[in-house]
């Protein structure tokens, strides 16, 4: 549905010029939900800007549908806009139109009769569960109301494509969780194809199919969701894992915990799926000469599956020690030692 | 004397109303005009002034230095010189310089300058979000002109259009020097080169009952506009 090809942009500056995207090769296909995570300056709004050529690439190109859309004029190009929906952080609403009317906006825009757009804004009201609310001004609204607008707004005239800018990003917890619910929702309902950027792992956790983490305008690790969580190789991706797998202090609380005392090994495990049913654990005590001490565990649900940590920290002999790291690792889940003594 | 004159003043003896009535629908019809005028010059200009301007929508240079330039240079001359320096331009164009309408040109070439600035400034406040949140939806410069940047900005607009209105109330008085009647050039001749004191608080009056009328209508639509 969206293929990068070697997609470039150069900004120029006084100084020197600052490449916010660096070469981008990418393919994503029809229906998939695809996440963009980075720190701000990575890029990725830009990214999701040179998707709809509100930033015009400075090499390379970006194709939509099989049109590419940087070799379009302008005319074509506001034809193809009309088709990709986007929704933006501040929602961008008119604040001068009620609820109804901010969903006619692109309606008009393409030119639609009068009968068609007032079912259509109808039909969306109650598909984003605004219901009633309809002649409401966004002033009125609370944020996560104002985002359904956006998102209707989005859809208004059908697009194939959806792209979130950092959508969520300006909501608390529990709305964030209804707008992506609603997401997951419109995906699976219309099959329309959703890029999405942001800085927070568990957007990405919750409804993406495959993310791309983004630094300094290049993408450092990219693949399935739960590829990604259970196997982060770079040291960007795993800061980023940590946001949703341990709470922000786990690391400082088992070195205060353990520090200078007797520790054994200190171990991570990471596991996914239907390895979380296993008794792994209970095996470990039964068939080999050690003590297991569970410190911490976290379950996370992605869109491909459960993954999992948990910390332990284990005792006994250097020997048992490493027959149970290796008895852990046949069992496919990840082990790490963080410390021993 | 000064009692004679105190006493006059209350008595509102010299006080002829029909003039004064007269007088008092010419300086609303200079104004009503004038406004209207201004009103479309003045968002006119501000649009090309904020259009034309680095980052916008028709970014020229050459159009936004002249725009700024005929804006600065006719904000900046006085009410009074300017309506002289027009004589001519005024009588090409109207065929007269007699009568409120001759004072036309020089009030809306006076105003719509300063409503402009204002016009712009109101656009820059718009959120520049909304705007690229039109584009993404495929709108082209005209359905962006009309469908938000105006819509968006029009309490400011309004208000604008407020303050500029008592400025050009109080240019509809200097416009009696080339002869276009009104409360001011009624309360200059008959009452101040007369000493007619009475003439001159009635007409002060007036003048400012119709401020303060505009102000309300102003202040009114501005927030039954705004739903910020």
């Amino acid at each position: 549905m969206i293929s990068l090809t070697k997609l470039t942009k150069i900004f120029p500056s006084a100084q020197e010029p600052i490449t916010a995207v660096d070469d981008i090769n990418l393919t994503i296909p029809a229906g998939e939900i695809f996440g963009v995570i980075g720190y701000s300056g990575a890029g990725k709004s830009t990214l999701i800007r040179l998707l709809n050529q509100l930033e015009e690439p400075t090499s390379g190109e970006v194709s939509v549908d099989g049109k590419t859309i940087s070799k379009l004029s302008k005319q074509e190009l506001r034809f193809a806009r009309q088709e990709i929906g986007m929704i933006f952080q501040h929602f961008n609403l008119l604040w001068s139109r009620t609820v109804a009317e901010n969903i006619a906006f692109p309606l008009e825009i393409k030119g639609e009769d009068k009968e068609k757009k007032e079912q259509r804004i109808n039909e969306l009201i109650d598909l984003v569960g605004l219901t009633g609310r309809g002649e409401a001004y966004p002033s009125q609204l609370s944020g996560g109301q104002k985002q359904r607008v956006g998102i209707a707004r989005a859809l208004a005239n059908n697009p194939k494509v959806l792209l979130c800018d950092e959508a969520t990003s300006a909501l608390d917890p529990k709305t964030t969780d209804s707008i992506l619910d609603l997401l997951t929702d419109i995906n699976q309902k219309l099959g329309l194809t959703i890029v999405l950027i942001t800085h927070e792992m568990h957007v990405i956790r919750k409804i993406c199919h495959s993310v791309a983490v983004m630094e300094e305008g290049r993408f450092v690790e990219q693949g399935d969701v739960l590829n990604v969580f259970k196997h982060p190789k770079e040291a960007m991706t795993k800061e980023f894992v940590k946001q949703v797998t341990e709470p922000d202090d786990t690391e400082e609380a088992l070195q205060h915990l353990f520090d200078g005392a007797h520790q054994g090994h200190l171990c991570r495990l990471t596991f996914t799926g239907n390895d979380a049913k296993r008794t792994l654990i209970n095996d470990v005590i039964r068939s080999y000469d050690v003590t297991v001490n569970i410190l911490q565990g976290k379950l996370s649900q992605t869109r491909h599956g459960t993954y999992g940590t948990l910390f332990i920290q284990m005792q006994g002999e250097p020997p048992a020690i490493e027959e149970v790291l290796a008895y852990i690792r046949r069992h496919e889940v990840d082990v790490e030692v963080i410390s021993h003594d | 004397m000064t009692d004679r004159l105190v006493g006059s003043a209350w008595m509102m003896q010299n006080v002829n109303w029909e003039n004064m009535w007269e007088a008092t629908l010419e300086t609303l019809y200079m104004s009503v005009i004038a406004l209207t005028f201004t009103f479309l010059f003045g968002i006119l200009l501000g649009l090309l002034l904020f259009l034309s301007d680095r980052g916008q929508l028709w970014e020229n240079k050459t159009v936004n230095a002249i725009t700024a330039a005929y804006v600065n240079i006719f904000r900046s001359i006085p009410f009074i010189i300017l309506i002289v320096l027009l004589i001519p331009f005024t009588r090409t164009i109207m065929g007269t310089m007699l009568g409120p309408s001759a004072a036309l040109p020089a009030l809306i070439i006076g105003a719509a300058p300063f409503y402009a600035r204002l016009v712009e400034i109101a656009l820059r406040e718009i959120d520049k979000g909304v705007i690229e949140a039109a584009k993404s939806m495929g709108a082209n410069n005209r359905q962006i002109i009309t469908k938000v940047l105006l819509p968006e900005s029009m309490p400011a607009l309004i208000s604008g259009i407020t303050v500029t209105s008592i400025a050009l109330i109080s240019y509809t008085a200097m416009a009696g020097v080339i002869g276009a009647g009104g409360l001011g050039d009624l309360a200059y001749r008959d009452g101040f080169q007369r000493s007619n004191t009475d003439i001159t608080l009635v007409a002060t009056f007036i003048v400012l009952i119709i401020v303060f009328i505009f102000q309300y209508i102003g202040d009114f639509l501005t927030r039954k506009i705004d739903k910020r």
